[in-house]
């Protein structure tokens, strides 16, 4: 009896999410028992041919990692999304947009421009790459560079999704085999505990009744106590408005949750949500104190959007794409990244 | 006369969450007082502003407001203690948010109105309405979509209705 057919497949992501699936260590032996892998690029050597070939649905489930930014990724999205039954968003990047997601916030063309001319390590003489070029051999094509970072259901219908940066392997295991064992959740299910992440982390109990913030702290600025709630030591844990289903494993690291798992189910905007519940936090009543301390959180938007721009309700800065729409331009980029790249 | 170009036919949209105890108060005493006032603000009465989940803010710039105002009790007022100061740090933050996202200061605003100060209502909704028929209307880049339409994640009913769910 043949084994059900899936596909791993890489969009704008980093590589961390197919670690991931290797991180399975010995579970992954169980995966491939049950499963016939047919198209990985990251791992194995099949063609897009080969999937193109396969029948409509043939394919039991498409993992696609990565946000969506380039006519290729779109393209591979669509085809994969033919011959799967079932697609899952694999990762935050595939599921909010990710840390690529945070291109959003400047436009197409300062972005090419900064990185083929601007930027201080750029050797050459600007030449910014053609998506066509004909020589005597023939024409050659470079996929387009869309407009703006998509998430992939802003691109094609997705199944499930599966959070983290990269997603936890308990959790990877979990969807796997229940998609294999036909125990399919709701369609649209984030296959993650719909909690936030302060109900498993180990320091909830010394997490103080009437928590407040006197200041705010980055985390090469102190050295954590590793016992207590990082929130109460001041340091910009995104517990309270993530996710569980990570294991805490920032926390028993010493480090703040950054939000890698995405809003809860009730929340539709992470940032907004992980902002509005820091700064309740601000231990102050007097509108000076109270602007002061909020400053001290640099970077507001890479921290509180960082894995989730691309689906907030805003999708990206106002002004930046290329439409003309607004007065906003880049002239005016965010705090402390004039340009991209910039940023301290 | 000649035809109006497209922006003298601009009117602002404000979508303004008042507190039920101070500043819907003051708007229903300037109704009463029979001040005049621009009709853009629409008001949504809130019990706090407190209340004021910054989702709400940016659900009504994504639903096409141009502007939005929040109206609470002054310092010290307010009917449940700590509602208005915390309207007020999670405006400070979320306006540090705005700025880096393209969005002008004076499009999300928040203002203690007491009761009794139906002028002031007056006052701030007629220059917000001003301010922002200025800077011109908010053009959001669309959401892509799936099936290609302009839509957005999450319309407010939904929201509202699943936070109370």
């Amino acid at each position: 009896m043949s084994k059900p057919k899936v596909a791993f497949y890489w969009c704008a992501s980093c590589g961390g999410c197919e670690e991931a699936v290797v991180d399975l260590n010995e579970v992954v032996l169980d995966v491939v028992e049950a499963v016939d892998i047919v198209f990985w690029p990251v791992a194995m050597d099949f063609k897009v041919s080969d999937v193109a070939a396969l029948a409509d649905g043939e394919l039991a489930a498409a993992f696609i990692n990565g946000a969506i930014r380039t006519s290729e990724q779109a393209e591979m999205a669509e085809l994969l999304r033919r011959k799967a039954g079932a697609v899952v968003a694999f990762g935050a990047c595939a599921w909010l947009g990710g840390i690529p997601g945070l291109a959003n916030l400047y436009s197409r063309e300062s972005l090419l421009e900064f990185v083929y001319r601007e930027s201080p390590s750029t050797v050459g003489d600007g030449v910014r790459p053609l998506e066509e070029f004909t020589a005597p051999e023939g024409t050659v094509r470079l996929p387009h560079f869309d407009e703006d970072v998509r998430t992939l259901d802003q691109v094609i219908d997705v199944d499930y999704y599966l959070p983290g940066c990269p997603p936890p392997p308990g959790l990877i295991a979990g969807a796997v085999m229940a998609l294999l064992e036909g125990r399919l959740p709701e369609k649209g299910s984030v296959l993650a505990p719909d909690v936030a992440l302060c109900s498993e982390c180990p320091r909830a109990d010394s997490k103080p009744e009437d928590l407040k913030i006197e200041r705010f702290y980055r985390p090469y600025e102190i050295v954590a106590d590793q016992e207590t709630c990082l929130l109460a030591q001041g340091l910009v844990c995104l517990g309270p408005a993530t996710r569980a289903g990570c294991g805490a494993v920032c926390v028993n690291a010493n480090m703040p949750c950054t939000g890698c798992m995405g809003p809860t189910g009730r929340v539709v905007d992470q940032g907004a949500k992980a902002a509005s519940a820091i700064a309740s936090l601000i231990a102050s009543h007097d509108e000076d104190e109270i602007a002061t301390l909020a400053a001290q959180i640099v970077d507001p938007v890479g921290t509180f959007y960082r894995y989730s721009l691309p689906a907030s309700l805003l999708h990206r800065r106002v002004g930046t794409d290329g439409s003309g729409n607004g007065k906003s331009t880049d002239a005016t980029a965010p705090a402390g990244a004039s340009t991209p790249g910039g940023a301290s | 006369m000649s035809e109006p170009t497209r922006e003298d036919a601009f009117e602002p949209k404000i979508v303004a969450f008042f507190c039920n105890w101070c500043t819907y108060t003051a708007a229903d005493l300037a109704g009463i007082s029979r001040m005049q006032y621009a009709p853009n603000v629409r008001a949504i009465r809130l019990m706090c502003s407190g209340r004021v989940d910054p989702q709400f803010v940016l659900s009504a710039l994504r639903e096409g407001a141009d502007g939005v105002l929040i109206g609470g009790c002054h310092p010290g007022d307010c009917h449940y203690q700590e509602g208005n100061y915390n309207a007020r740090r999670r405006f400070e933050l979320l306006r540090l948010m705005l700025r880096d996202l393209g969005i002008e200061d004076e499009r999300v605003r928040l203002e203690w109105i007491s009761a009794s100060e139906g002028d002031r209502v007056q006052k701030v909704c007629n220059e917000m309405t001003e301010q922002i028929r200025a800077l011109g209307p908010l053009r959001l880049g669309t959401v892509p979509k799936v099936d290609g339409e302009r839509a957005s994640p999450a319309p407010a009913t939904e929201l509202v209705g699943q936070v109370t769910s």
